[in-house]
């Protein structure tokens, strides 16, 4: 069956020195046993901690038709890293993903698949049902997670059980559509474009995942969340 | 229609069904049988429905998968990488 689908995969980075070299490994290896054609887009934000040239050297080794390199200047958030990425992907599907191994390469093939099964427009890894889950959190960070996702379904009745999370296909027209429609910054971003989704009846798809938390480095998005989390959930509640 | 507006709506009418029954402008005996369920019945709902979902999250804090094997896995994986890695000429950079 010939097809002139390509994935491009995009990988916003920042201070993920040590991440990365390994999650392209990964890629590399994932990407290649399924045969789909792919390319990897690396979006650094300038990281001080030389990842853009722990990218260079990757690109050396696999290529610059599998590793494309987009820096940007500065730290200018994963929003506009996402755009900036899209503007420069030749693929038409698009998957996002984080480079700091919770997303593990394994399950795009799964993304593919599930994709292609019903012609969905996204697909998005869930940690919440299946044999999808968590590696690395403690009770406190569950409950929370567990808390807010319910009070999420109830109140917005997305259709989707993973709203926050980050491991999604997209095809690219409608990933463009989405970014454009959405306001939220942060890892909020997520839920607003799962949610503004559905309220513009694209199909979704779900992939249970197993999502192990990051073993190097330091999450970038700490301290207000909760707050952040709530005052996007009641923007949702009162503008979808 | 908005999520909020939905909400309104279902709850204004829920809360004007119960307003009638109440004042008896809704002709039934229920209401004067059981008066107190029926003034006390939105907080009973409320509260049953508190308990549902607290006794949900916490099962589902329970049962949440902890994927486990995965870490492992990735443990191992990320060895294989930095031994390939390195065969193939690349330089990590060196973390104190
Ligand atoms: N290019 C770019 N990447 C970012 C930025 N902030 C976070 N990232 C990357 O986005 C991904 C998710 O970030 P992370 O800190 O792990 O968020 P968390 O998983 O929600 O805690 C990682 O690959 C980060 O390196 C940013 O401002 N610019
Ligand atoms: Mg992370």
């Amino acid at each position: 069956m010939p097809s002139t689908d390509k994935y491009s995969i995009l990988l916003p980075t920042y201070n993920e020195v040590e991440n990365l070299p390994i999650i392209i490994w990964l890629l590399i290896k994932h990407m290649n046993a399924s045969g789909y054609p792919y390319e990897i887009i690396i979006i650094d934000d300038g990281s001080p901690d030389g990842t853009l040239e722990a990218a260079k050297q990757l690109q050396k080794i696999y290529g610059e038709d599998k590793i494309v390199l987009r820096p940007r200047e500065k730290k200018l958030g994963l929003g506009t890293a996402y755009i900036h990425g899209i503007k420069h992907a030749t693929g038409n599907y698009i998957i996002i993903m984080d480079a700091d191994l919770s997303h593990h390469p394994k399950f795009i093939q799964e993304f593919i698949e599930k994709q292609r099964s019903q012609n969905f427009d996204i697909v998005t890894g869930t940690r919440y049902i299946g044999g999808g889950g968590v590696h690395g959190w403690d009770f406190k960070r569950k409950l929370i997670s567990r808390g807010a996702n319910l009070l999420t379904q109830i109140l917005l009745r997305p259709g989707v059980s993973d709203l926050t999370g980050s491991f999604r296909l997209y095809k690219k027209d409608i990933l463009e559509t989405l970014i454009k429609s959405c306001v939220s910054k942060g890892y909020v971003f997520q839920m607003e474009m799962i949610v503004r989704a559905r309220q513009r009846r694209y199909t979704i798809g779900e992939v249970p995942i197993s999502f192990v938390d990051r073993v190097y480095g330091e999450s970038k998005l700490g301290g207000s969340e909760i707050i952040q989390f709530a005052r996007s959930l009641l923007y949702l509640f009162a503008t979808t | 229609m908005t999520k909020l507006m939905e909400w309104l709506f279902v709850v204004g009418t829920l809360g004007a069904i119960w307003l009638a029954l109440l004042t008896n402008t809704i002709e039934n005996s229920f209401a004067k049988d059981h008066y107190d369920l029926l003034l006390f019945s939105p907080v009973i709902f409320v509260a049953l429905f508190g308990l549902y979902a607290l006794t949900l999250v916490l099962y589902r804090v329970f049962t949440f998968n902890n994927c486990d094997e995965a870490a492992e896995e990735l443990q191992k994986e990320i060895l294989q990488a930095k031994e390939d890695l390195q065969k193939q000429g690349f330089k990590f950079k060196t973390v104190q």
